[in-house]
């Protein structure tokens, strides 16, 4: 019998420089270094959020404080750097409060649909047959209503309300994120490594967290970073309708909603909240497309 | 073939089913007894135990769905909670009025769209693409809703040259093609088209770069084919998946409307399903809702059926 | 038992314990009537109409211990659905695998689970047969670690065992598998097979997709595991050439089935059935004189959901009569030589063909 040592490569010139092996993750923080507007949008993002978090310490002003005197007052007024509403409370101190209904309601329901469409998906994907036929029919009948139709449908049966508008939406979202889930895993499933990893006698678990599960993540994570922007915009669009927080609680889509009233009056005032939710929308939607750029390398 | 077609139709089948029971529970979802919104408050429950067994509230809801599956089919969506009207004589011009909406917003949204898209797709990396980019994205960004607000101040509040809301002079709600009714048209269809236009885009973009880099085009290309007829080639490859893409938008134009006939007042589902749900009218909501669905169900599945007359490949799967 | 295989027996000691418990003359493996037809949908309006396609349809053969076994045929053959079958990565629908005496799956026989840990496989795609997301060091380690060996011990194995298939451990241990070629990813493979210190190893089409020199070497890689580990192979290839550089004997399979069964020299010496005659001779020769023009196998292989009625490959055969059409030959062996089995009317006795040799 050979022995072994010999069959090992022997280390004749000095050992080759170790390449140091940086993973995906360490490539995806590389790459997304090299991109400014995703690291624009961060950064936006991040302010925007900690303002939020931070809204009591930051906040120039008692957003629920109202004044007959001074209502509508245009931007730049001293006092009021972004004007006030129609009920005379300072704009920007209920923009920085509304940021946190508005992310809240904008954030939950994707992360919460990421969790229960991404195990959906997963299991329909690595089990098929039945289990498959079953979940993907249900999300099917779910995927036969045009998205806003449905969040409407669900929360305005529900009634007015934050937690009725996280449900409606987080109903919304799952069977999309369900089908990636279910379509990448089942490619995954097909892939011999996984086969290799069953002839092994591995327990099924074990294959899934090892094995699929690591290569599933990835193109579900980039899609339901997509999904957030759309994800805001609706969820404002319902609080615009007048199915979120109630007044006078302060939301963006709220406060576009009690100034419309005044749009002949304070034009410039009564699209403000708007300009909030579009940029977030679009910075969400920018760092949604980076991180796609950054993680959907083909290896 | 027709084979193909008649399996796919079938296969809606059971989806239109799910949708009816998605939209029946919808009533159960509500909170409290459905009950409530018709009762006068002072009811006695001999009064109240006769109205639940007229609206059949008192039987197992299996049944109470079958009942109800069997009005819906034969037209009867039961009563207006706040009209007292059947259901379906609201449904009816509302349905119109948003398809007309749709339409207008398909006609501006969808060449716009793809002819942005095709140009990107066309000058991957130089500025045009760029540009184009960064307005499709602003387009899929854009609270629309929002959008629909600033057109309104920009072209009503402060050049006065577009009415703000409604549907036609003096509050009409009939359409005619003429410019006292096209006017009124205009911003809302110009609102409701950004987001599929900016969809569109992003997916032409895509699709005609994805096959440019196909080998058969640079073959073409070797053979010494004008850009004119290379184009045309691309396009027939595209031409699929722009199919889908657009199709799937006009469904969801269906849904997004209701935001925008919020915004200007125009009578259609949206509108409808606003005022429905504040007075806790589910008969209307419900109805809507179904029929809604069951358009973009039907929309869907031609959408299927027309995109395997493009792509034979599609059929066999 | 001193003869068993014993892994590395000098590095470290086995980490999984295994044993010889049919001896050396008990075969490796027995497969009997192996059956697995494909269901499939063939149309109709409701998708109703149903067929199967016949993948492999009734294959016996056995393994000895320490033997290679070549398997080749055209694509679409039924190959790879052996090889997945052999160690229940498809479930058979009928057909018995008996491993080292104990029959797989049977109660009082071997389970599945430790069926799987000596049976190991090697795919084609040597870049989808690795996990994108691991280092190859894990995906060798994934295995014993699977299957209760801890995770140190496991890892230094990995390490271990990389060397043995030339890869220094140092410098590839912690890559990932695109930063290998085609190559070294295949040595992972093997690395990653052997780390489970399996008996048998089925390499499906394993050195197919890789250059010719680079494929010389995995061969010679392989034939000295072989060696040091006291390996059972079955090879499974399209490339004739390869198949009789590596193998002991050779399993010739048309369309689902065995056709003819030999040790390697007489089979590429004397190939008695039609279709190994035909595949050989398609060969192209070095010796310009040898030459033919016209091509050995005429038309492609038939559809495999409608198959011919008796034997399948009459259809494409120079010597079919009335009675392969009508009876479907079964493997037997040449009246000369009791290890050679064909199944084929013009080479047995009283078969009814013309060529039929007397009985």
């Amino acid at each position: 019998m050979t022995d072994a040592t010999v069959t090992t490569i022997a280390p004749a010139r000095p050992a080759a420089p170790v390449t140091p092996a940086q993973g995906y993750w360490g490539g995806v923080a590389k790459r997304l270094r090299r991109d400014p507007l995703t690291l624009i949008c961060l950064g936006v993002i991040l302010a925007i959020v900690l303002a939020a978090v931070f809204a009591p310490l930051i906040s120039p002003a008692d957003p629920y404080k109202t004044s007959m005197m001074a209502r509508l007052k245009p931007v730049g007024t001293p006092g009021h750097f972004l004007g006030t509403d129609e009920l005379g409370r300072d704009m920007l101190a209920r923009l920085i409060y509304g940021g946190r209904i508005s992310l809240f309601t904008g954030v939950t329901p994707v992360v919460l649909a990421t969790l229960i469409g991404g195990v959906l998906g997963l299991a329909a994907g690595f089990f098929g047959g039945l289990v498959n036929t079953t979940i993907m029919r249900t999300m099917d009948v779910f995927y036969a209503f045009p998205s806003v139709l449905l969040a409407v449908a669900i929360s305005g049966a529900l009634g007015a309300g934050l937690l009725n508008v996280l449900i409606a939406l987080t109903v919304v979202f799952i069977p999309p994120i369900c089908r990636i889930a279910e379509s990448v895993t089942t490619q995954a499933r097909a892939e011999d490594y996984v086969e290799a990893a069953r002839a092994t006698g591995a327990a099924t678990w074990r294959i899934i967290t090892v094995h699929v599960l690591p290569n599933v993540m990835g193109p579900v994570f980039i899609y339901a970073s997509s999904l957030i922007s759309v994800s805001i915009v609706i969820a404002s669009g319902l609080s615009f309708l007048g199915l979120g927080v109630s007044p006078p609680q302060a939301d963006w889509g709220l406060m576009l909603n009690t100034l419309r009233q005044s749009i002949y009056i304070a034009p410039g005032q009564a699209v403000i909240p708007g300009i909030m939710i579009f940029i977030t929308s679009m910075c969400f939607n920018l760092m949604s497309d980076g991180l796609r750029g950054a993680m959907d390398v083909k290896e | 073939m027709i084979l193909y077609v008649i399996r796919r139709l079938l296969l809606a089948i059971p989806i239109a089913i799910g949708v009816t029971i998605v939209c029946f529970s919808l009533i159960h979802l509500a909170p409290g007894d459905p009950l409530s919104t018709v009762l006068p408050d002072n009811a006695t429950p001999e009064v109240v135990e006769e109205i639940r067994a007229a609206y059949g509230f008192d039987k197992p809801l299996p049944v109470q769905y079958l009942v109800w599956l069997g009005n819906v089919v034969s037209g009867d969506f039961g009563l207006s909670i706040q009209s007292r009207r059947p259901v379906l004589g609201d449904i009816v011009p509302a349905v119109q009025n948003t398809m007309i909406l749709a339409f207008a917003a398909v006609l501006i949204g969808f060449p716009f769209g793809t002819i942005l898209g095709a140009i990107a797709g066309y000058s991957q990396g130089s500025l045009t693409d760029k540009v184009v980019t960064a307005i499709s994205i602003t387009g899929v960004s854009v609270p629309h809703y929002w959008l629909g607000m600033v057109l309104v101040v920009i072209f009503a509040v402060n050049m006065g040259a577009l009415p703000a809301m409604g549907m036609g002079p003096g509050g009409q709600s009939d359409f005619a093609l003429n410019w006292a009714h096209l006017r009124h048209l205009l911003l809302p269809a110009i609102t409701l088209s950004v987001i599929p236009a900016g969809i569109i885009a992003r997916s032409v973009r895509a699709t005609i770069a994805d096959v440019r880099k196909k080998d058969f085009v640079s073959t073409l290309r070797a053979k010494g084919l004008s850009p004119a007829w290379v184009f045309l080639h691309v396009a027939k490859n595209a031409a699929p998946v722009v199919l889908a893409v657009c199709g799937l938008q006009f469904a969801q134009l269906l849904g997004g409307s209701i935001l925008v006939e919020t915004v200007f007042s125009w009578p259609g589902t949206g509108f409808l399903m606003n005022s429905a749900i504040f007075t806790r009218d589910l008969p209307v909501l419900q109805g809507t809702i179904l029929v809604l669905s069951l358009f973009f169900v039907v929309i869907n599945l031609l959408v299927d059926v027309l995109q395997t007359v493009f792509d034979p490949r599609i059929r066999r799967g | 038992m001193t003869d068993t295989l014993s892994l590395a027996p000098k590095t470290s000691p086995r980490t999984l314990p295994v044993d010889d418990r049919g001896g050396p003359r008990q075969p490796m493996l027995i497969v009997e009537d192996l059956k697995k037809h494909f269901p499939i949908k063939t149309g109709g309006a409701f998708g109703g109409l149903r067929t199967s396609v016949k993948a492999v349809d009734g294959v016996n053969f056995t393994v000895a211990k320490r033997e290679t076994l070549g398997v080749v045929g055209e694509s679409g053959c039924g190959k790879s659905t052996m090889a997945r079958l052999l160690s229940h990565l498809i479930t058979p629908d009928t057909g018995s695998i008996i491993f080292d005496g104990e029959k797989v799956g049977a109660s009082g026989g071997i389970s599945v689970r430790d069926l799987r840990r000596q049976m190991q496989m090697v795919f084609q795609d040597s870049y989808s047969s690795l996990n994108p997301r691991l280092p190859i060091v894990d995906s060798i380690a994934f295995g014993p670690k699977a299957n209760g060996v801890k995770g140190s011990v496991a890892r230094a194995r990995a390490e271990e065992i990389l060397g043995l298939v030339g890869l220094n451990p140092r410098q590839f241990a912690r890559r990932y598998p695109h930063q290998l070629s085609g190559g070294q990813r295949q040595r992972v493979n093997i690395a990653r097979a052997l780390a489970m210190e399996p008996r048998l190893v089925v390499l499906d089409e394993a050195v197919s997709a890789l250059d010719k020199s680079v494929e010389a070497q995995v061969l010679n890689l392989l034939a000295r595991l072989k060696e040091q580990f006291e390996l059972t192979y079955i090879f499974i290839s399209h490339d004739l050439n390869v198949v009789q550089y590596i193998s002991d004997r050779v399993l010739v399979m048309y369309l689902g089935q065995v056709v003819e069964i030999g040790e390697v020299d007489e089979l590429y010496a004397r190939p008695s059935h039609p279709y190994t005659e035909a595949l050989l001779s398609s060969r192209p020769s070095m010796d310009p004189a040898r030459r033919r023009t016209e091509p050995p196998l005429a038309g492609d292989p038939p559809n495999p959901v409608n198959l011919p009625s008796g034997c399948r490959f009459r259809t494409r055969c120079a010597l079919a009569e009335e009675v392969c059409a009508k009876v479907a030959p079964v493997l037997t062996p040449l009246p000369d030589s009791p290890t050679h089995p064909v199944a084929c009317h013009a080479r047995q006795p009283g078969a009814g063909h013309s060529l039929s040799p007397a009985a």
